[in-house]
Formats: C-alpha cells, sequence, structure tokens
C-alpha cells in the first residue's frame, strides 16, 4: 500500500473505496486547519490586494519578452538622440513621455520601463530560486538537528553560528569573483545566467539559518507530543516521523518565513549589485540600476525614484501579503 | 552558571578560529593569486615576486597561517617593506594603503560606532515606543498608523532612503552639509551634523523592523495569564504595563537588538557607501575590489568578533534571567 | 461487539479474575511460556545540575514481572514512580538503562528498528493525553491506517475497509474517517487512539493511564470498550493508572510501585482483599468510598516522595512506613510470595488480614479489625461498579 505524502492525495486514496457513500458523507467532511486557514485568508482584503499585486508583478516578470514586443522597445536599446548635450534625457521627469513610461536613462539613454520589467524577472527568479532552497536546507537540518539532538544538533547550531559571524556581505564580495574565476578566465566574458547562479548559491549559503532554527525550535517542540509516540511505536522510520507527523505541522510558520525570504533576498540581490557584486551590466537588475542612479541624484532624480519605487512596491506587497498570511495560519496572532 | 559561561565561551573562541580559517582560505588558497590584485597597475613581474616572498605566499598554507595568527598574539616581524617590527595584535600590512592594517582600523572603527551608537539608541527608543503604544492602542488609528509605518519601513530600501534624504536635506534644502566624519572630541557639531542622515536612516528601517517585534510580543504578553491577573487584583494600569509587561515583553526584543547592533558594529557596508562616509564597511568592500588580503582578514575577522560577542553577552544576559536556559 | 454490549456483561468480570489466574508471582516457573517476560528491568536518566556536575533519577530500579497471553496486568502507584516509564520501555519509545524484556520468548530489550518490525504488530501502545496522541493534521482515517502503512500491510479488503471496521470497533461512526482530530470529543479521540493501536492486531497493549484524562462518566466507557476488547481480541493488558477503582475493574492482575520498585504484585482479590505491603494499604484506604463517610480506615501516610535521585536505603517505603524499624533501613526486602505464593510482598513486616486495618490498628489487631468490617471488598466493589457504569 502506498499513501502519498501529499493530504489530499492521500485523502483521496482513502475516499476512494466507497464511492457508493460520497453523497452520504457530504454532511460529514471535515475541514482540515490548512482549509480553515484558506478560508480565513479569502476573508482578508489586504491579503486579497497583495495577493493580486504579487501575481501581477510574477505575471509582468514572466512575460518580459511579451512585454517587449508590445512595448516595441528591447532593454539594450539606446535613444542617444532624446538625450541633450550632457548626457540627460531631454523632457520632464527624465524624459517621460508616451514612447518612453519611465523615461530614459542619462548616459546610454536605454529606456527604464522595459529595464525595470527585465530587472524585475531577474530578481524575482533569483529571490524565489534561493527562498525555494534555503528553506529546503532549512527543513532538512533544522528537523534533523531538532529530531535527533544530541552531536548533530550540536554541529548544525555550531555551523549556524559559524554562518551569522561572517559578514554576508562583505563574504559575498569576495566570494563572488573567486568563484566566478574558478569557471572563468580573467579576460573572458561571463555569461548572465552563471552570474544569476552564483549569487543564488552564495544567499543559499547564508540564507539557511532561519529556516533552520524556526524548524529546529518547531521540532523540538512536537518532538515528544505523544502523536510521534505512537509513529515510533508502530515502528515508523525517521523519514515518515519527520516528513508526514512532524512538519504537516509545522508548515504553517515555515509558509511565512518563506513568503518574508523572498523579499529579504530582493533587498539583499539589490544591496549586493548596489555595493557592485553579483550580476554583470547586461543584465538589467533593480539594485545595479539604483546604484548607477545615484550619481544623478542631482541632475536626474527621476532615474533614482522609478527603480526606488518599484522595488518598494514589490517588497511592500510580499510583506502584507506575509503578514496576511501568518494571520490566518496563527489566527492568534496580533490583530 | 560559571559551567555555561565556560561552554559559552569556549563555543564562541572555536567560531572565531573556524572563521579566520575560512577567511584565510577563502583569500589564500583560491585560484586567484592574490598578489595581481594588490599591486597598482603598472607593477613589474621583479616587484610581484617581492611582495609574494615578503608575504610569505611562497609557505605551506598551514606556516602562513599561523604566522598571521602569532601576529595577532605576540606580534612578528614582517621585514623592512612592510613596515618592521609590527606589535601584538599586528593585523599585518596592506601594500594598497601602504600601511599597517591596524592603523586603519583603529582610523576607521570610530567611524563605524560613531553611526551605529547613536542609530541604535534612536532606532530602539522610537522601535521600542512605537511598538507600545500601538499595542496598547490596538485598533486604534494610532495602532493603523504605526502599522503602516512599519511595513513602509521594513520594505524600504536603505540606499534609496538614503537618496531620499540626501537629496531633500543636502541638495535641495542646504539644510545639512555634505555627509563626512570629523571626530566627536573635536567638534561635536560638526560630528552630528554630518551623521545625522546616515542615523536617521538606519533608525528608519531598523525601528519598522522594532516596532513590529515590540508590538507582537506586547500583544503576547497582554494576553498572558499573569497580566489579566495583575488587572483582576486590582493594579492600575501603568503599574502593570510598565512593570510586570513591559520587562517580559522586552526581553526578546533586547535579544534581537543586541544581535543587530553586534552585526552592524561589523561594518555598516550599505549606509557608509550611501553616504561616502568611510567606515569599517566601506573599508572591507574596497579592501575586497582591491584585492588588499590582510585589510580583508581584519575586517572580516573585527565584525566576526563583534557578532559573536554580542551573541555571547545576550546568551549570559538570558541565562541570567532564565535559569533554563543553563541547563538545556 | 461494541461498547453497549459491555455494559450488560460488566458484573460477570469480578469472578473471572479468579478463576482465570492461578498463582502468580515473580518466579517465572508457572504453566504456559508468558507473552512479556521483564526481569531487572531499570531506567536511570542521568540529570546535569549546575557545578556539582549531577547525578542519576533512577525511575526504574529493577522490575520483574510476566504478563501471559490474555491477561491484564494492572500497574499501580503515586505519580512519578515510574509507572509511565515502564510502560515506555515495554514498546522501546524508552531504552531501558538494565535488565531485559522478552517478548514472545524472544529478547527485545536492545533490539534495533528492523528487528522489532515484527514484533511492533504484536506490541502496541495507548497514550494517556487523547489531546497529544493524535496528529492535528491527519484526518481520523489516516491515524489509523498509519501503523498499516509504516508497516507496509495491505490488508484484505484495502486500508480503507480496514479502517472503518476498526473504527466500529471501537464506537465510532466508520463515516467518521474523513474528519479531522479537533472535531471529537476527548472519549472519542481516544477511541481513535485505541483503534490505531489495534491496527495491527497486537497481542498486548500497553495502556498508559488511557482513562485519567477524561471525564468519569467517559472513564467507563471507555474501561468497558477496552474490557471487551480483551475478551473478544483475547488481548493482553499492562494498565498502567494510578486510580485503583478502574483498575479493579479492569484488571486480573495488579502490580503497585513506590519510587521505581514493585512493591506488592498478585492476583487483584488478594491485592484488593488481602494486601500485605504497608503501602499498598495505605492506597487502598485511600479510595473514596461511597457506602461510609467520614475518615475512618484512611491510613494518612506523612512526608513526601523520596527523590529518586537519591532513594533511601534497604526498603524504600520505610521513611514513611508506621512499620519501618532497623532492618528496613540496611537490608532491602525481596519481592517474595507469601502464604503459599498467591502474591509476593517486598516487605520485612507484611501486613496479614483484610483491608482496613490501618497504622493504629495494626498493633492491636491481628483478625480483622472493628473497622475493618464495615469497609469490606464488597461494599468496594459496588462502589466501583457504580461509577464504571
Amino acid at each position: 500500500m502506498s499513501m502519498s505524502p501529499v493530504e489530499g492525495v492521500a485523502l483521496a486514496e482513502i475516499g476512494a473505496g466507497g464511492g457508493a457513500d460520497v453523497p452520504k458523507e457530504k454532511g460529514f467532511v471535515g475541514r482540515s486547519p490548512g482549509q480553515l486557514a484558506w478560508i480565513r485568508l479569502r476573508r482578508d482584503r489586504t491579503a486579497m490586494v497583495s495577493g493580486v499585486l504579487l501575481i501581477f508583478f510574477v505575471l509582468v516578470a514572466l512575460s518580459a519578452p511579451l512585454v517587449e514586443l508590445l512595448y516595441g522597445i528591447g532593454p539594450r536599446d539606446q535613444f542617444q538622440g532624446k538625450l541633450d548635450g550632457f548626457g540627460m534625457p531631454l523632457g520632464y521627469a527624465g524624459g517621460v513621455s508616451g514612447d518612453h513610461f519611465f523615461g530614459l536613462e542619462p548616459g546610454l539613454g536605454r529606456d527604464i520601463f522595459v529595464r525595470l520589467v527585465y530587472g524585475l524577472r531577474t530578481s524575482l527568479l533569483i529571490a524565489f530560486a534561493a527562498a525555494v532552497i534555503t528553506a529546503v536546507l532549512g527543513i532538512v537540518l533544522g528537523a534533523l538537528a531538532g529530531f535527533l539532538g544530541g552531536w548533530l544538533d550540536a554541529v548544525i547550531n555550531w555551523v549556524t553560528d559559524l554562518t551569522l559571524a561572517m559578514p554576508f556581505l562583505i563574504i559575498a564580495l569576495a566570494l563572488t569573483p573567486t568563484l566566478t574565476l574558478r569557471f572563468y578566465g580573467e579576460r573572458e566574458a561571463v555569461s548572465p545566467a552563471f552570474g544569476v547562479a552564483v549569487l543564488i548559491a552564495v544567499f543559499a549559503m547564508f540564507g539557511w539559518t532561519s529556516t533552520a532554527r524556526l524548524v529546529r525550535g518547531q521540532v523540538i517542540a512536537l518532538r515528544e507530543r505523544e502523536f510521534v509516540e505512537a509513529a515510533r511505536a508502530s515502528g515508523a522510520g525517521l523519514g515518515h516521523m519527520i516528513f508526514r507527523q512532524l512538519l504537516p505541522n509545522i508548515w504553517a510558520p515555515i509558509l511565512v518565513s518563506f513568503s518574508l525570504a523572498v523579499p529579504q533576498f530582493i533587498t539583499s540581490e539589490a544591496a549586493l549589485s548596489f555595493i557592485g557584486v553579483g550580476l554583470t551590466e547586461e543584465t538589467p537588475s533593480f539594485g545595479r540600476m539604483i546604484y548607477e542612479s545615484l550619481d544623478y541624484l542631482q541632475t536626474d532624480p527621476a532615474f533614482v525614484f522609478f527603480p526606488g519605487i518599484t522595488i518598494f512596491a514589490l517588497v511592500f506587497a510580499f510583506n502584507l501579503f506575509g503578514d496576511a498570511l501568518r494571520d490566518a495560519l496563527d489566527p492568534k496572532s496580533s490583530r | 552558571m560559571a559551567r555555561f559561561l565556560i561552554k559559552r565561551i569556549f563555543s564562541a573562541v572555536l567560531t572565531l578560529f573556524a572563521v579566520s580559517v575560512l577567511t584565510f582560505l577563502m583569500f589564500f588558497a583560491l585560484p586567484r593569486d592574490p598578489v595581481s590584485g594588490m599591486c597598482p597597475k603598472n607593477c613589474n613581474p621583479e616587484r610581484l615576486e617581492r611582495v609574494r616572498q615578503e608575504l610569505g605566499l611562497r609557505d605551506p598554507l598551514v606556516t602562513q597561517y599561523a604566522g598571521y595568527m602569532k601576529g595577532i598574539f605576540t606580534g612578528r616581524d614582517l621585514g623592512s617593506a612592510q613596515g618592521g617590527r609590527c606589535d601584538a595584535p599586528c593585523l599585518g600590512w596592506s601594500y594598497v594603503n601602504n600601511e599597517a592594517v591596524l592603523d586603519t582600523i583603529t582610523r576607521v572603527l570610530p567611524v563605524t560606532l560613531s553611526i551605529v551608537i547613536p542609530a541604535a539608541i534612536l532606532w530602539l527608543l522610537l522601535g521600542v515606543g512605537l511598538g507600545m503604544v500601538s499595542a496598547l492602542r490596538r485598533g486604534t488609528w494610532l495602532d493603523r498608523a504605526a502599522i503602516g509605518f512599519s511595513l513602509t519601513g521594513a520594505s524600504l530600501q536603505l540606499y534609496f532612503v538614503g537618496a531620499v534624504l540626501l537629496m531633500i536635506f543636502v541638495y535641495n534644502l542646504r539644510w545639512l552639509p555634505v555627509p563626512s566624519y570629523t571626530s566627536v572630541f573635536d567638534n561635536p557639531v560638526k560630528w552630528a551634523s554630518g551623521l545625522v542622515l546616515s542615523w536617521i536612516a538606519l533608525a528608519f528601517l531598523f525601528s519598522a523592523i522594532y516596532a513590529r517585534l515590540s508590538r507582537a510580543q506586547m500583544l503576547e504578553t497582554l494576553s498572558e495569564d499573569f497580566v489579566r491577573t495583575a488587572r483582576a487584583k486590582g493594579l492600575a494600569k501603568p503599574a502593570v504595563y510598565g512593570r510586570h509587561a513591559l520587562r517580559a515583553a522586552i526581553t526578546p526584543v533586547v535579544t534581537i537588538a543586541g544581535l543587530d547592533v553586534g552585526a552592524a558594529l561589523g561594518g555598516t557596508v550599505i549606509t557608509e557607501t550611501t553616504f561616502g562616509i568611510q567606515g569599517l564597511g566601506r573599508t572591507a568592500v574596497e579592501a575586497v575590489r582591491a584585492g588588499d588580503l590582510p585589510t580583508i582578514m581584519a575586517t572580516v575577522l573585527i565584525s566576526a568578533v563583534f557578532v559573536v560577542l554580542a551573541n555571547v553577552l545576550v546568551d549570559l544576559l538570558y541565562a541570567a534571567i532564565d535559569p533554563r536556559v543553563r541547563l538545556g | 461487539m461494541s461498547a453497549r454490549n459491555a455494559a450488560q456483561r460488566s458484573p460477570a468480570v469480578a469472578n473471572e479474575g479468579q478463576a482465570g489466574m492461578s498463582a502468580s508471582s515473580a518466579a517465572p516457573a508457572v504453566a504456559g511460556e508468558p507473552l512479556l517476560r521483564v526481569r531487572g528491568l531499570s531506567k536511570h536518566f542521568p540529570v546535569r545540575d549546575g557545578l556539582r556536575g549531577g547525578g542519576l533519577v533512577r525511575a526504574v530500579d529493577g522490575l520483574d514481572f510476566d504478563v501471559r497471553p490474555g491477561e491484564t496486568l494492572g500497574l499501580v502507584g503515586e505519580s512519578g514512580c515510574g509507572k509511565t516509564t515502564t510502560g515506555r520501555m515495554l514498546v522501546r519509545l524508552l531504552e531501558p538503562t538494565a535488565g531485559t524484556i522478552e517478548f514472545a520468548g524472544r529478547d527485545i530489550t536492545h533490539a534495533g528498528r528492523r528487528e522489532l518490525r515484527p514484533l511492533r504488530q504484536d506490541l502496541q501502545i495507548i497514550f494517556q493525553d487523547p489531546y497529544a496522541s493524535l496528529n492535528p493534521r491527519h484526518t481520523v482515517g489516516r491515524i489509523v491506517a498509519m501503523p498499516l502503512q509504516v508497516n507496509g500491510i495491505n490488508p484484505p479488503g484495502g486500508v480503507k475497509a480496514r479502517v472503518r471496521e476498526l473504527l466500529e470497533l471501537v464506537g465510532l461512526n466508520p463515516e467518521h474517517y474523513n474528519r479531522y482530530p479537533h472535531e471529537f470529543s476527548g472519549g472519542q479521540r481516544q477511541r481513535i487512539g485505541i483503534a490505531r493501536a489495534l491496527a495491527l492486531r497486537p497481542k498486548l497493549i500497553v495502556a498508559d493511564e488511557p482513562v485519567s484524562a477524561l471525564d468519569v462518566s467517559i472513564q467507563a466507557q471507555v474501561v468497558n470498550l477496552l474490557r471487551d476488547l480483551q475478551r473478544d481480541l483475547g488481548l493482553a493488558f499492562v494498565f498502567i493508572a494510578h486510580d485503583l477503582a478502574v483498575v479493579r475493574h479492569f484488571c486480573q492482575r495488579v502490580a503497585v510501585m513506590y519510587l521505581g520498585r514493585i512493591v506488592e504484585i498478585g492476583d487483584r482479590v488478594d491485592i484488593y482483599e488481602r494486601p500485605q505491603h504497608p503501602y499498598t494499604r495505605a492506597l487502598l484506604s485511600a479510595i473514596p468510598d461511597v457506602t461510609k463517610l467520614g475518615p475512618a480506615g484512611r491510613i494518612r501516610l506523612t512526608g513526601d516522595v523520596p527523590t529518586p535521585l537519591n532513594p533511601p536505603s534497604g526498603c524504600r517505603f520505610r521513611t514513611r512506613c508506621w512499620k519501618a524499624q532497623d532492618i528496613c533501613a540496611t537490608e532491602e526486602p525481596a519481592l517474595v510470595p507469601r502464604d503459599g505464593g498467591r502474591q509476593a510482598t517486598a516487605c520485612h513486616f507484611p501486613e496479614s488480614g483484610p483491608v482496613g486495618a490501618g497504622p493504629d490498628a495494626h498493633a492491636v489487631a491481628t483478625g480483622p479489625g472493628a473497622r475493618g468490617v464495615g469497609t469490606g471488598p464488597g461494599a468496594t466493589a459496588a462502589g466501583v461498579e457504580e461509577v464504571s457504569k
């Protein structure tokens, strides 16, 4: 016999045997804690608004080439003709016009809007990938440390302390070029995809600790519970106890921490680009745009404004949604 | 308690040791020739070779590491090109800055301290105050405004806030000079006016996080039985909230504050870069860009020391408050 | 069969205990191989304590007992006497420090998970807290099917049919398998826990205070359910409880524990009617008796239970025993059968005669004391039966 780790599938399997009494059960069907949380989330206006906003951002990012097609301008197209003699965009607010929604970059004269759309794609890709990897790492390490305890717990705890003691920005700054040099020569062109992968790897290395701590604490709180002992008394293995008995009970805080980790990685990616590590010039990214824009703080404030506001809106939507999710999953918290 | 203390300090020393080994390996053992980045552009092969010799890069890694560690604890002789005798704590010689690394550090560390300490006081007062008020006035417009403030602050980028502040107060209104560092002992007014924007930027972002945190803590504490009991037995509101609830709610906040301040002392890279102030963080970034190994080692180690020290202090504080920690 | 029938049949049990079980003692040489044989079972927990380094809590310290197939053994004692630790060691949730546990002729004291696997099916546990023992994120169907799932068993007719069968067996509506634990009451939850324990068709169930977290009215239903199951499925039980009335109702044999040791073990009738150990007497006298008002016959133990970190020398009960003499401090009494071997007592000065002879009475009365008569076994039994219906 096999039961899927996914709750819904398991339910369906148990229910599959007796199709005849399905109608009879209608009145009985229980609501799982997850379903209850979903209902609460649906009723929360903030959650719905920020959720729709997030879906919009994700859709825009996914369809960046489509946006380019419709907009008619690529991220590398330059419009030198629309700049004045000093390389400043002509017109108001950094050259905002019907052709260029958010104006033009001073100097190169590239379109800010389409670069932001592509930057959004880069940021979201890095942030989601890093969040998924750190979540998986954190869950596995945290659950093992919490459940098994002993020397493994001590080692994982110590590695966590060590990771926290390393200054992230400086190490990332130093590690990124070193890693790149491992794969590329001094003067070789580095492919944009590689730059993205290195960033994700650096985030994964430093980001897993908070999830691991969270999961460890939760597992320690739950591991002495009798339902876990019941599974053990039935001969369940480590995998069953961690993944089927414990994890279903702690996915709520994990989900919340995941939803709050994504904006953190967006911020970190931008911060890294800001101090000049990470992505190459041709990969559009929020942090890089802001970093470049700071030189024009006095002469072209619009160039600072648009990327700043976009990244703010994105992170704000994520934070709002994360908060709402926390409230829905744990009705006791706040409000 | 003593046993706990010894254990904790032992683990902290072990962590610092591991950080030093890792950093050392990362920079010395990875493929890039550390010297090539360390020497100005028009550098002839002879000079490169000399630098290699002086740095001991021809020695086995273990010898190099042992020499570095010996320098920190007892001092060592670096040779005439590196300023000769280097007393403990010797952090090496920087070819890029052409001075002993220790001198660089003693110059830039006060800058970072001047940014972080006032900012931390500001963000704790503002953040905790706001969190407490919004927890006690839950559901009112004040609470909603505080939630809005903290969500906004938590979503803003330090460099963006910094840029906007610069734009308004320095370039447009011209109320403040371009940010710079002056020693507080030379001219306190100049010190404050040169750094106040960095304090505001840091405090704005951090206080948002602390407001959220302390509000949640306070709400949780207020719903606990001992607070209800205190209210039920007729204690006045200020007495209950001030004496009982606040103390229970603030402990986790203090923990996180300790860790945050520790991390910030290790270098406020973004703040320093945004405002163009030469502190520990910016020094580290420049050292990495220039491949200035001894300076990188020193900055990484110092920031690790701050983080580990903050960790130990927080743990001890906890152990003093809550005896269960000592046994666990 | 169901719990409803159980209530009608309950009066018969009183006799069954006497008829079914012959003499028993720590010594194994009895007809019929025991299902569970425990020898010298101990569990010591190290405690760290600041600077002083720490010591050992002797939670369980050298237990010997047997359980034969289909037999119910009650394990009673105050909280902290090591009952629960014993139960958890029996199902190998805790690793014994010393001693052996033999199950169906095989030594399982330190068996690994793989070796235990075939035995897991025969050895199950029911937990005390029906709220903590069911995974709140799983449906009842999943909870009850869990033992089948982890052991890779696919019963004839499918898992679902088996789960429904089990739910019906414990008196729950089989249509409820899609519900979540939070939708059930405490008594229903405990029934779910029982169904889960029964899923593998075990031969022995360790019931760790299965009813003490329930309302008194619900307790009786659950105990009756367990008794029906015991009878119909031929289950053996190690029934851990501090409620003597429930144990008397359910168990054929009773072992009384004090500070990690068994002080007395014997058939139910012997233990309840002719307890020999002073501690057993004190425990029994503490049962509230509805037929009698006032504190008559109540033996009040003075002082607290000593710490298992540093148990008293010799007899562990001597610090609170009104009969203690010098020998009790120097020599530990062995758990030996007396009076023809029907019950074993670890006491230098065992009592004789029926229950009711208290500390003040024992000096005077060797036979039934004046007060003892009124508190005869019949009256108490009636009281228990009353409660359990």
